[in-house]
């Protein structure tokens, strides 16, 4: 076993003294490879992160949501459905929601305006979230002005900014009383934008959802779930037409990789040849051109993801920004918490490093059952 | 202790160009001696020396080293016969370059499995033994004709052959420097080893340390020569 481990040492630090000979060649070829690691690391890390904070968020997010409509499109919902609503067994609560979006001329950009229960929030004051007052250049105690539906308008004190933490989905929310929110977009008190409703027991979840469309016929149901299968697919897509536009980069590579991994110079076949001639195997050559390939691809791997690493999480993703955040004019400034995904990692590992090492060993193989005595002649 | 039976060797055979380099040589060698295979280039002498160190596989004819046939061997066993038994000295010094003198001349010793520390322990010895220790760092491809000689000489013997084969090793030597080698040779001889050259040069050929001197032509033995 000694000698084994010994045999693989020797040949290791062999390989290392080589892989320094053609110290160019190979730190153009680490350089390439590191960047199409980096690139498509990075999409992976960001897209994950971004689907897994968006579902903690909505974890938080009400059971069902209750919309009404008309004419197929979403419509205020009478807050008399209400009562409707909690008569159907299961049900624990059901509250009214208020919220819209609010077109800001001054900078162009739509916010999120809703009304949520927080002492800070009384008739004239809002909290903003953190794209609103980098937008506006406001901080908490300015004020922002509102031109209501009937064209007066009316301003509202900023008592806090949010922190980002969550900055994907609240960089343009406005948090606002239920009171201005009506004097704003003259919604009026017997109706709401939609009704949040939580059960006892979710796995019941779509049967009180039938109970509730059956009840009240004029409604679409909205479950927790589907929420997630949106957003999802949202970020998938997204993450998708990076990876389309980087496919032409990685095929480039693979080619590149390609014709440097699986052809021999003349040196090397050279040298193969001397090595074979004073009494190394096949498989000692073979393992020295395994150990090759692995440094290589391995430490362009590890760097590439390091690198992804910091340019995801630490610099929050700064090349692709536009591509794949927010939609509107508000690209939300924030740091994602990292969340990696072991198995993506693994199928890039196996995309990347695996095919590099195979194909550094078929070529070497085939100069290395040559007879030695070439380097006789 | 080497037993050449009718060996023949033919290059890209049934093809256009085939061409027949060693035809029916029997020959044997005996230990501890310096023999010479002697003879104009494309006699075959190169050839007959890398089927005797187990390099190629003679066409025909049988090799008998150490009363074991080894022209059946399988590729694995030839390899081991070739790292343990026979030391090589090429005619183009084959060193790796872009390494160091000294690696090259450890290069042999890696698959035995050796720690490392007493293969580099050796190589160093041998180096201040052929007196380039000063060399030993030197990148091999800044090593003059006579330091390379001697690298490969130390790479040759890292393993402790027994039998040491010489391709036309003063080819790229001087007057000087070839008798130099000579004396190693001698050395060598003293410590038992077993020589076997091939060349053309009157100063091997005809130096006092060679035993025996074997004609070769048209790959056939024109007479053995004591």
């Amino acid at each position: 076993m000694t000698k084994w481990i010994e045999r693989h040492r020797n040949i290791l630090d062999f390989t290392l003294a080589s892989l320094l000979r053609r110290k160019r060649k190979n730190a153009a070829l680490v350089s390439v490879y590191t960047l199409i690691v980096f690139l498509l690391a990075s999409v992976l890390l960001f897209t994950y992160a971004l689907r897994e904070e968006a579902s903690i968020l909505l974890q938080q997010a009400p059971e069902m949501i209750v919309q009404k409509l008309v004419a197929g499109r979403q419509e205020p919902i009478p807050v008399a459905y209400i009562e409707q609503i909690k008569a159907v067994r299961g049900v624990s609560s059901v509250k009214p929601r208020l919220w819209g979006y609010y077109y800001d001329p001054i900078v162009g950009a739509n916010y999120t305006l809703l009304v949520a229960e927080d002492p800070l929030i009384n008739p004239g004051s809002i909290v903003v979230g953190e794209g609103v007052s980098r937008l506006r250049f406001v901080s908490p105690s300015d004020s922002l002005e509102f031109r209501t539906f009937q064209g007066a308008t009316i301003e509202l004190e900023i008592k806090k900014v949010f922190s980002s933490e969550f900055g994907v989905v609240s960089s343009d929310l406005i948090l606002i009383s239920a009171d201005d929110f009506r004097r704003v977009f003259g919604t009026s008190e017997e109706y709401a934008t939609d009704l949040a409703v939580n059960v006892r027991n979710p796995k019941e979840l779509p049967t009180i959802a039938l109970k509730v469309a059956e009840l009240l016929p004029d409604t679409r149901q909205i479950l927790r779930e589907e929420l997630l299968r949106t957003y999802d697919a949202i970020f998938n897509w997204r993450g998708g037409i990076l990876l389309a536009i980087l496919f032409g980069g990685v095929l480039a590579f693979i080619i590149f990789a390609w014709d440097k991994a699986s052809g021999l110079s003349v040196e090397e076949k050279k040298e193969i040849g001397i090595l074979k001639a004073i009494g190394w195997e096949t498989s000692d050559i073979i393992r020295m051109k395994f150990w090759e390939g692995l440094v290589v691809s391995l430490s362009s791997f590890l760097m590439g993801l390091v690198l992804a690493y910091v340019h995801v999480f630490f610099t929050s993703f700064m090349l692709f920004e536009p591509v794949l955040k927010g939609w509107a004019v508000l690209y939300p400034e924030f740091k994602i918490t990292p969340f990696i995904d072991g198995a993506q990692v693994a199928s890039l590992f196996f995309l990347t490093v695996v095919p590099y090492a195979v194909a550094t060993i078929i070529p070497s193989w085939r100069a290395a059952v040559v007879d030695p005595d070439s380097v006789m002649r | 202790m080497i037993e050449l039976k009718d060996i023949r060797k033919v290059f890209n055979s049934g093809k256009p160009n085939e061409f027949a380099a060693v035809q029916g040589i029997s020959l044997s060698i005996e230990a501890g001696k310096a023999t010479v295979l002697k003879g104009p280039s494309g006699s075959g002498k190169t050839t007959l020396l890398s089927l005797i160190g187990c390099m190629a596989r003679p066409t025909s004819g049988r090799i008998v080293l150490f009363d074991r046939e080894i022209t059946s061997l399988p590729e694995r066993f030839l390899t081991e016969i070739r790292r343990k038994t026979f030391g090589f000295i090429f005619q183009q010094f084959n060193l790796i370059r872009g390494i160091t003198a000294l690696e090259n001349a450890m290069l042999p010793a890696y698959p035995l499995g050796e720690k490392f520390s007493s293969i580099k322990k050796r190589g160093l010895h041998l180096f201040e033994l052929f007196n380039i220790s000063q060399k030993a760092h030197s990148k091999a491809e800044w090593l003059s004709g006579g330091e390379a000689q001697r690298v490969t000489i130390v790479r040759a013997l890292m393993n402790n052959p027994s039998i040491i084969i010489a391709d036309e090793p003063t080819a790229h030597l001087d007057t000087k420097l070839s008798l130099e080698f000579m004396d190693i040779l001698e050395k060598l001889k003293e410590d038992g080893k077993t020589l076997l050259l091939a060349s053309h040069d009157p100063l091997v050929y005809e130096s006092k340390v060679v035993d025996r001197v074997v004609n070769v032509r048209d790959g056939r033995i024109e007479g053995a020569e004591e």
